[in-house]
């Protein structure tokens, strides 16, 4: 029968674990309404260079003669996928991680390489026997653009030299604070399906338009400049979206520790309570017993 | 023929400029080029310098720095790396910029200094300046009627 003082020890402790979660829950908010921010202020420009890109894509000849464009046959695959930079967020990482590890076993026909993204994809995969291209930590608390410029500048090279046919990510994306959506989207090589259809609120006369630019430099110039920025903007993008994803799943993990918590202490302390009571009672017994047999 | 079209500006970190407009004027890399509705559908990389529009009749401006033009006949998209609307811009912080680049290119043989860094801040911050001014002067200009 555990005293009263076992009692008080346990939700002590309770309270403490209590303290500690609502602390977290409040930091991942903070952060949650900075990196959700920067997500969705990105959105209008990634449109926007969506929609550049696609309505130029059209318009193109011969798209053979950039690299990036290319179609090959896929025999190289390179992965990057994107977890969070710390546990304590739910299933979080645990989804993601194991939506990528089906992806991977899906392409096991294909060499394939995986360039983790925040430090619990990496720890995933260093136990792992895929070959790692690169590696990036400390990535995804806060979305940094040269970050991303530097990622990208990395897979571009790998892209380009061969060594990869074709560059997917994988990552979490920001749906509300409640849930993320697992996204799988093809990176390069650039193919015009992926780039959607036109922005809803584009006038349609806008994209049946089939005349040709007028291009103020070569065609094939303000390609090769366009084109790595939307890579970069992509991975930004991943990376914003990790960013807001991972602080809502944590805060919504650290709420609901936190009400457990509460409950767990009701629990004790009704528990408690009913122990002292007993005790009280048994003490009166034998104080009305003593009594009645010396009366 | 429809005699406006939409302007959007956009930057990574956000949506500057969305507007019906009558007229653009836009830095490409190489100059200003001059839009007005129906115009040839173009592609450019953008320069430093100032957007100005026209809204019913009023002008207003932005600086743009780097980054994207596409025209297509009804509507403009700036995909710029850096823009600021006119009452946006901290004018003490792009005039100690302007200082600083100027005492960097005034010495010419300094292996410490970056040239094309240097004169990028220059035109970045005189576009600022120049910007700047205009929205002033023309919010005194209403102020005085």
């Amino acid at each position: 029968m555990p005293t009263l003082l076992d009692f008080r020890r346990r939700i002590r402790s309770v309270k403490n674990t209590q303290q500690i979660t609502r602390a977290m829950k409040f930091i991942a908010a903070a952060r949650l309404r900075r990196a959700q921010e920067t997500a969705t202020s990105l959105r209008p420009y990634a449109a926007g260079i969506r929609e550049v890109l696609r309505s130029a894509m059209s318009r193109i000849e011969n798209p053979e003669q950039f690299p990036l464009l290319t179609q090959r046959p896929e025999e190289r695959v390179l992965v990057l996928v994107a977890a969070g930079e710390r546990g304590l967020a739910g299933a979080f990482n645990a989804n993601v991680l194991r939506r990528a590890f089906e992806f991977l076993r899906e392409k096991n026909d294909k060499k394939v390489e995986v360039i983790p993204i925040a430090k619990k994809s990496r720890d995933a995969f260093a136990k792992r026997s895929w070959k790692i291209a690169a590696e990036y930590v400390d990535v995804t608390t806060r979305a940094d653009l040269g970050v991303a410029a530097k990622i990208a500048v990395e897979v571009m090279k790998i892209y380009e030299s061969h060594q990869a046919d074709s560059v997917y990510l994988i990552y979490n994306e920001f749906k509300n604070v409640m849930a993320q959506t697992l996204r799988v989207e093809k990176l390069l090589p650039l193919e015009r399906a992926a780039l959607g259809e036109p922005l809803k609120d584009a006038p349609a006369t806008s994209s049946t338009d089939a005349v040709d630019y007028i291009y103020e430099q070569p065609a094939a110039e303000i390609f090769n400049k366009l084109v790595p920025r939307y890579v970069e903007i992509q991975i930004y993008r991943m990376l914003a979206e990790t960013s807001a994803a991972e602080h809502a799943a944590r805060m919504t993990a650290m709420e609901s520790a936190t009400s457990n918590a509460s409950d767990v202490i009701d629990a004790l302390t009704l528990h408690m309570n009913k122990v002292r009571q007993a005790a009280i009672t048994r003490e009166i017994i034998e104080v009305v017993s003593g009594a009645a047999s010396a009366g | 023929m429809a005699d406006t079209f939409t302007l959007e500006v956009v930057t990574p970190t956000r949506l500057v400029v969305r507007e019906t407009v009558s007229e653009a004027q836009i830095p490409v890399r190489g100059g200003y080029i001059g839009v007005l509705p129906g115009h040839t559908p173009l592609l450019a990389e953008m320069g430093i310098g100032e957007l100005s529009y026209h809204v019913g009749g009023r002008v207003f401006s932005c600086t743009a720095i780097g980054g994207f033009v596409e025209v297509l006949s009804d509507r403009v998209i700036v995909l710029a790396d850096r823009a600021e609307r006119a009452e946006e811009i901290d004018v003490p912080r792009a005039q100690a910029a302007l200082e600083r680049a100027q005492r960097r290119l005034a010495t010419p043989n300094d292996p410490n200094v970056d040239w094309k860094r240097a004169e990028e801040a220059l035109e970045r911050a005189q576009v600022r300046l120049q910007v700047a001014a205009k929205a002033g002067a023309a919010s005194v200009a209403a102020g005085s009627h």
